[in-house]
């Protein structure tokens, strides 16, 4: 009842559409230069993994990717963590400006990443943090504690607040009941917003690019470097490109069940 | 649900407000500074008042055109990817297998495309419609279509714009499946008894049911659609000409290219608030479509 005549095909060529272009990064990616420029093929003729060798092997590469995955994961684990009690104040108590503080927090979600890599740049410059991870993972707080509190508002509010009043009557504290009870009521929440937060902080580059410079520079930027003056080096790209896509992948994979409702911000 | 009346609540919402604070007024307040000074560089600022914000709203300066004709281009640019994105996703949400292992399948690939950073998904496209090396230019090329997006303005928007279709369609898809799977078969069943037509179903149950998280998925991609940088920067970086250029491609440009503080502030400022404007009409009809319809669930 639910379906749409010819709903198959629709989706089968929709998927195709999103995987074509992947599929010819990834196939780029086992090509040599050579190949790359001077044949239009299908698939890799002479296949090899020197791309991804090299990747492996030189430091200025990997370091790349370690440096993006620390930023991500401080952010994550910090907006996760202020985001929580946040959420449960929002979802259960109306307090003085709650609908203004709400908005305001969503405002900065909106805001363009454009406008503040400058003042970031200064602010982080004047106390010390520039070109470390912390600077990129607190940058990146002003749109994922955002976003979490919005998702996570909607997870709390979804428990039935009877919950809340049972524990209390039980004798709960506060903080052993927010531990021990609302927790892992919401824990499919909780990966949600987590997942949201790593994927908004892997994917941002612009703010990453300019509050880091040698020590801390994320795998983005590194990634700039293929263009040298012999030309573009191709297959290296390629083979960083498909790098990039594999944390995400893994990470969506864990969160599959639970995907649609957190675009949906838990409030279906 | 009523919320009961506590402002204790206060202390629970501390951390994310100092934080959030940290990093948006102290930055904010900075700009604000900029935006009424000029510059001659070695730190030296000059009181300029409103000067920088006259410039930007008249048209006939260097500064002022530059940024109503990004904002005009940024208008069409997130009023065609919501005219196609938005249908789009509606119809690949309804496509949707019902069950089985196709279902995550469908999911995993669904989401994938909005996990790539963003400079690799320029890159992406950059490989793949360029005619020498890329699977899609090579194919139109031979086909006989003139195909080039470095030197063709309308090759370019057409680039830029199938990007973000393939880009974020599968949010909006992600979003109203969400919205679909939270409707009860008893809502079909009792459809099906009234001979309710498929056309009907889709009207009347499954696009009221689906309006909230229709208005999320708006609200989300005309917002990234109108703070768009990093793809189009890659692919085009802004060209050809100056026919891709978003508000903040002229922004970065401003700021970090030529180091005008001043004038990028004043711009900063003016982009953001019709970002907030905007934002903010969307945030209303938002709630007060949420308790109109379903007074008893509170909303934000």
């Amino acid at each position: 009842m639910n379906s749409i005549p010819g709903r198959r095909v629709i989706i089968s060529v929709f998927l195709i559409f999103l995987l074509l272009p992947i599929y010819w990064l990834v196939n780029m990616s086992f090509k040599t230069n050579g190949e790359i420029v001077s044949t239009m093929t299908l698939w890799p003729h002479q296949p090899t993994i020197a791309n991804y060798m090299r990747i492996f092997t030189d430091e200025s590469w990997y370091s790349g990717y370690i440096n993006s995955l620390k930023y991500v994961i401080i952010n994550t684990v910090i907006s996760i963590s202020v985001a929580l009690p946040a959420a449960y104040a929002f979802s259960r108590y109306r307090f003085l400006g709650d609908k203004h503080l709400f908005f305001w927090l969503l405002s900065n979600r909106m805001a363009p990443a454009a406008v503040y890599a400058l003042p970031f740049f200064n602010l982080y410059s004047a106390i010390g943090l520039f070109d470390t991870p912390w600077a990129v993972a607190l940058a990146h707080c002003i749109f994922n504690v955002p976003l979490a509190v919005w998702i996570l508002e909607g997870f709390v509010s979804s428990v039935p607040r009877e919950i809340d009043e049972t524990a209390f009557l039980d004798g709960y504290s506060f903080p052993r009941f927010f531990i021990k009870i609302l927790v892992p009521l919401i824990a499919s929440g909780i990966g949600v917003a987590a997942f949201f937060c790593f994927m908004f902080s892997w994917v941002e580059l612009l703010l990453a690019r300019t509050l880091t410079s040698v020590d801390a520079k994320p795998i983005s930027a590194v990634m700039t470097r293929t263009v040298s003056a012999a030309g573009m080096d191709w297959g290296l790209l390629a083979a960083a490109g498909v790098l990039t896509i594999i944390p995400g992948a893994l990470v969506i994979w864990f969160v599959r069940n639970y995907i649609a409702r957190g675009f949906a911000l838990g409030r279906v | 649900m009523d919320k009961t009346i506590n402002n204790k609540a206060w202390f629970l919402v501390l951390p994310v407000f100092l934080l959030v604070a940290f990093s948006a007024i102290l930055p904010l307040m900075t700009v604000v500074n900029y935006s009424l000074q000029d510059t001659f560089g070695n730190n030296q600022f000059f009181w300029n008042g409103v000067g920088w914000f006259k410039e930007l709203l008249d048209p006939s300066t260097d500064l002022g055109g530059r940024f109503l004709a990004s904002l005009g281009r940024n208008l069409v640019f997130s009023a065609v990817i919501l005219a196609i994105e938005v249908p789009l996703g509606i119809v690949v949400a309804l496509s949707m297998p019902r069950g089985g292992w196709t279902v995550a399948f469908c999911l995993v690939t669904l989401a994938l495309p909005l996990l790539i950073p963003w400079n690799v998904v320029g890159t992406i496209w950059q490989i793949f419609g360029r005619p020498d090396i890329g699977l899609l230019g090579y194919t139109l090329t031979s086909m006989g279509i003139d195909y080039n997006y470095v030197s063709n303005d309308v090759d370019a928007w057409v680039t830029v714009i199938v990007m973000d279709v393939w880009h974020w369609t599968s949010l909006v898809a992600l979003l109203c499946y969400a919205g679909l799977k939270s409707i009860p078969d008893a809502y079909y069943q009792a459809a099906q008894i009234d001979g309710a037509s498929r056309w009907a179903v889709f009207t009347a149950i499954q696009l009221p049911k689906m309006h909230r998280v229709l208005l999320i998925a708006v609200l989300l991609r005309f917002m990234d659609s109108f703070m768009i940088y990093t793809e189009p920067f890659v692919v085009t970086g802004g060209g050809p000409g100056n026919s891709t250029t978003f508000i903040s491609i002229e922004l970065v440009k401003i700021a970090l290219g030529q180091f005008d503080l001043g004038k990028a502030a004043a711009l900063s400022l003016v982009y953001n608030l019709i970002i907030l404007i905007v934002c903010w009409v969307f945030y209303t009809i938002m709630t007060h479509a949420g308790t109109e319809r379903r007074p008893a669930e509170g909303g934000a």
